[in-house]
């Protein structure tokens, strides 16, 4: 049971024994010993799923990461493919089975895709002619994975057809161990990213949204210099310092981490320095234990305090890490750029810090960001404006960029614009999408998450709540794609009965990836005293500007 | 014994007697018939897809040892036999007419939804072009990728390119699945084709140039960047390849010649500062630079010059300057530096300007450990004087502070700075003058 899954308004826990039951049953229909052989991009969110003494159960007594030539030798009775449907890895999968050793004992092989099987990758790994050579061959749907009690991912590209069904299964999942069918959510809301195609791109201010935005978070875990972590020992000399990265679990199951995760930045010291000082005093109580009583009651505190003190350790580093980071002259001069553009100043014309940063070679992706930032903000660039940028980073970067530009082209990104009108200053003031005022210690409003700009997806799911859309319909019809709205009635007998100042519950799913900052705006909604709603979050995949933009990027080689 | 022509397909047809015939498929067949009624009579009960539209975790798998005898993958038809993963006490009661033959009777809708739960279907009995859009159109009101898919890879075998374009222009999602699986499967003829006929000219262009990533070898590649060269971009883009076919003509010349140069170990430059790597598909301001560095002082007419370089790809004056700055800097070049800058008027008087703000070329300078004397120099030419201020202090250039503060008639700041000079140097001997002197009207 993961402890951290339980917590929200919805158990989630539901879901992920759904999942591990599936896991499970498919383990032991290859009976016998196993060893699996991994995909190594699955590795991180099943680990989420399941840990290796789960497998074990279930007699899997090896695993290896996919890869070419020929299998390790094992004494195992079975071998499972556990793969995404990519014909670039059923390649290195016939590999493998056709070099296996006849000499050795015979094993049978098995594979798995996940979350789907596909046409095209049976198409070739039939081609290889090893497609017979697998006894169970089955797709595992690893759909939707909870993240935290709040917040479930499908990691991947999602199209809207399975989306809807993932909602489908969901409610038989939960309504499978319930008795009458109360409907979990009292609302869904989906929403595609490409409604607000602006907000992955400005630098998140949240203390997760920071260290996501700098070092990167993947399944839950995020990778740290390992400098600051080095316990410090009496006498040492310093030496024998890490080189190995320090990796760190972030999820709500750690209390400090819940606390300070979706607070802007500059409001997270005040905290922890608070902390500092009930966990000093916390251990300073041990003067005044007397009797034996007291004593022992201490003792049993103690490593509940002394994981406390851990967790605050860790976290100070962290937060040192990144205020060396946010600190610096270039990321406030980033940072201003940002917010200039976003509050609708010089959108138009060709932005100096922009043309510094090519000039310089920063990375491209940090330009990309910037100047995918101003094109939204202006609803599309001038023609002139649009090309010296791009003259700029072809000849700086390398002429191969044309097809990522291109890219950026076809999802809205980096456009030209047409019709000559700018209506994202309609836009913004309808929706307050920029608040000057912003309170970063003691937030009002959801703007806080990026200190001045508030997420248009999040407004837009704070505007359907109360009043309703009805109150925005013109600047609705000025966003991308249709909207719509429906009402399953229910029959009486079934609708929740709402005990008094109980809000309703919302899922809100994302299209096309959510950044943890607009996670943050909607677990501030949730806790409004007044709000009405709580917010389950769903997306295909968690992501930041950085991530965004590099699967838009054309490779080289 | 006369029968009629019914009976007698009955008999043949029929499972108790082992047919002996000629034909290999028919004895497979009715072989097949008969395991396939053994096993529809367990129908699975999952099939109640009307009221459920949904994709279901599906654990079918294929049996062991399926038998295969089409050359290639035909469309789902080989594995004839569906074992349902979970059984079910066969359901009494479903009409017998439910309990279709595998091969005839099939509805485009059942087919389709056969096909979503990755059991075996035979689509070779729709002929006509009407039933085969038909199919195209229920696989996708039915959203499965793998169905599209699979009926595309149909169509594209039994129809003509012609006809399949022109029923999928007016198909945007199947047209869209078509085109991401010709990538997958790397069918650049036909994807080429397909763009050419939407008169998607643009995208053709670009699918075409994409190849070019795929090339290691320079000569190969440069040759294909002029296949490149006349096919429908937009203008600018045009330009673009353009450019980067020259480029990469021009650096494999360089790189040639600096390479045998490198070899023959004569050239000072190449011997003072080895390459580090070749310079063969860096972008155009990186190798500007380098030219800058190794061929600086050559004329128009070769190759390797960066005067060269400037006219053919017309880079702006700002870009060249800040890139043999650079280059310059790095060298520790620091008449060169000054040439950069300076310029005869007119009258013959010099004066120092730059495309670029000063600010940028102090910077440049001081990333290089520029000594104090050009730093000051050039921190004096900085226009905006909280700027100059600014770099001068960081920087260290105590003459230009204390003057600075002089300009601006700043004595706190003065004050304030003497602290941070040396006890009895120059510097503090100077301040010490314009602190006492009677002619400045100090502001504060």
């Amino acid at each position: 049971m993961a402890a951290h899954l339980s917590y929200g308004r919805v158990n989630l826990n539901v879901l992920r024994e759904a999942v591990r039951r599936e896991l499970r049953e498919f383990l032991d229909k290859c009976a016998g010993s196993k060893a699996i052989v991994w995909d190594e991009y699955l590795t991180g969110p099943f680990g989420l799923i399941a840990q290796y003494s789960l497998l074990k159960e279930h007699e899997v007594e090896k695993m290896f990461t996919l890869k070419g030539s020929r299998l390790p030798a094992a004494d195992v009775k079975n071998i499972i493919f556990f793969v995404r449907p990519r014909l670039e890895l059923m390649d290195i999968i016939a590999e493998n089975v056709l070099s296996e050793d006849r000499r050795g004992p015979a094993r049978d092989f098995h594979l798995l895709f996940v979350p789907r099987r596909s046409l095209l990758c049976e198409q070739r790994l039939k081609d290889l002619g090893v497609l017979g050579s697998f006894i169970h061959r089955e797709e595992y749907s690893l759909d939707l994975i909870p993240f935290d009690g709040d917040l479930l991912s499908m990691e991947s590209e999602g199209a809207f057809k399975q989306v809807a069904n993932m909602m489908i299964r969901m409610k038989r999942e939960f309504t499978g161990s319930q008795n009458s069918i109360f409907p979990i959510f009292d609302n869904l809301l989906l929403l595609d990213r490409n409604v607000d195609l602006l907000t992955p791109l400005a630098t998140q201010l949240t203390y997760e949204g920071l260290i996501d935005e700098i070092y990167g978070i993947q399944n839950s875990y995020v990778k740290l210099p390992p400098e600051k972590f080095a316990p410090k020992k009496q006498g040492d000399g310093g030496k024998d310092l890490p080189t190995e990265a320090k990796k760190l679990q972030l999820n709500s199951a750690e209390e400090l981490y819940a606390e300070i995760r979706d607070k802007n930045f500059n409001a997270v010291g005040s905290v922890l320095s608070k902390k500092a000082k009930v966990i000093s005093a916390a251990f300073e109580e041990r003067h005044n234990a007397k009797t034996v009583g007291e004593i022992k009651q201490f003792v049993s505190q103690l490593p509940h305090m002394q994981a406390a003190r851990g967790s605050l350790a860790n976290h100070t580093s962290i937060a040192e890490l990144i205020k060396d980071v946010t600190t610096s002259e270039d990321f406030f001069d980033k940072l201003t750029v940002e917010q200039e553009f976003m509050s609708g100043i010089d959108t138009d014309k060709v932005n100096s810090y922009i043309e510094d940063c090519i000039a310089r070679k920063h990375p491209l992706i940090k330009v990309l960001r910037l100047i995918c930032l101003q094109s939204v903000c202006n609803s599309g660039l001038k023609q002139k404006v649009l090309d010296y940028y791009k003259r700029e980073i072809l000849q700086t970067y390398g002429y191969e960029h044309i097809l990522t530009l291109h890219n950026l082209e076809k999802a809205g990104l980096l456009k030209p614009q047409t019709g000559g009108r700018n209506n994202y200053p309609t836009i913004r003031k309808t929706l307050r999408l920029w608040m000057d005022d912003v309170n970063e210690q003691n937030p009002t409003d959801i703007s806080y998450v990026y200190s001045g700009h508030a997420p248009l997806s999040v407004r837009l799911a704070q505007l359907l709540s109360r009043p309703g859309w009805r109150s925005i319909e013109e600047v609705l019809r000025m966003l991308p794609g249709p909207h719509f709205e429906e009402r399953q009635p229910l029959p009486t007998g079934l609708q929740k009965k709402r005990q008094p100042g109980e809000n309703r519950v919302t899922l809100i799913f994302f299209l096309g990836g959510v950044t943890f900052a607009e996670i943050a705006a909607l677990r501030f909604l949730s806790q409004l005293e007044d709000g009405g709603t709580e917010y389950v979050i769903a997306t295909t995949k968690l992501m930041n500007g950085a991530s965004w933009l590099e699967s838009l990027m054309e490779k080289p080689f | 014994m006369s029968r009629t022509k019914g009976d007698e397909e009955e008999y043949w047809n029929s499972s108790k007697f082992k047919a002996f015939t000629f034909d290999d498929e028919d004895d497979e067949l009715s072989q097949l018939k008969e395991s396939k009624r053994a096993v529809n009579s367990l129908r699975d009960f999952v099939d109640d897809d009307d009221d459920d539209d949904l994709e279901r975790v599906s654990w079918s798998g294929e049996p062991v040892g399926r038998r295969t005898r089409l050359g290639s993958f035909q469309s789902l038809s080989d594995a004839l036999s569906d074992t349902p993963a979970k059984s079910y006490a066969p359901e009494l009661g479903r009409p017998k007419g439910e309990y279709k033959d595998y091969s005839n009777d099939w509805s485009i809708s059942d087919t389709v939804r056969r096909l979503r739960k990755g059991k075996v279907c035979s689509l070779e009995r729709f002929r006509s072009l009407q039933d085969k859009l038909q199919l195209l159109e229920e696989a996708v009101s039915v959203h499965d990728g793998n169905v599209i898919t699979a009926v595309l890879i149909f169509l594209k075998r039994t129809l003509s390119k012609e006809i399949l374009f022109r029923e999928l222009e007016l198909r945007q999602v199947a047209l869209r699945h078509l085109i991401h699986f010709l990538k997958e499967i790397g069918d650049q003829k036909l994807l080429v084709d397909l763009f050419r006929f939407l008169d998607r000219t643009e995208e053709l262009a670009l699918s075409h140039y994409r190849e070019h990533l795929n090339i290691q070898d320079p000569e190969k590649r440069k040759e294909f960047l002029k296949t490149c060269i006349g096919l429908p971009f937009s203008a600018e883009d045009s330009a673009h390849v353009q450019d980067h076919y020259t480029l990469l003509e021009r650096q494999i010349i360089i790189e040639a010649n600096d390479r045998h140069l490198e070899l023959a170990g004569q050239t000072e430059i190449f011997r003072k500062h080895p390459r580090k790597a070749s310079i063969l598909n860096m972008p155009l301001v990186t190798t500007l630079f380098y030219s800058c560095f190794y061929h600086y002082t050559e004329a128009e007419g070769t190759f390797s010059s960066p005067v060269n370089l400037k006219k053919t790809f017309k880079i702006p004056d700002k870009q060249y300057v800040l890139t043999a700055l650079a280059a310059r800097a790095k060298l520790r070049a620091w008449h060169d530096v000054d040439a950069l800058f300076t310029t005869k008027n007119w009258l013959g008087y010099t004066k120092k300007r730059a495309p670029i703000g000063f600010h940028r070329v102090v910077e440049i300078l001081h990333k290089n450990s520029a000594p104090v004397q050009i730093l000051q120099e050039y921190v004096n030419l900085v226009e905006d004087v909280d700027t100059k201020l600014n770099l001068a202090t960081k920087f260290k250039c105590h003459d230009v502070v204390i003057d600075t503060c002089r300009d601006l008639k700043d004595r706190q700041q003065l004050l304030a700075y003497r602290s941070k000079v040396d006890k009895g140097s120059a510097e503090e001997e100077k301040i010490d003058a314009f602190l006492s002197s009677s002619q400045i009207r100090w502001k504060n």
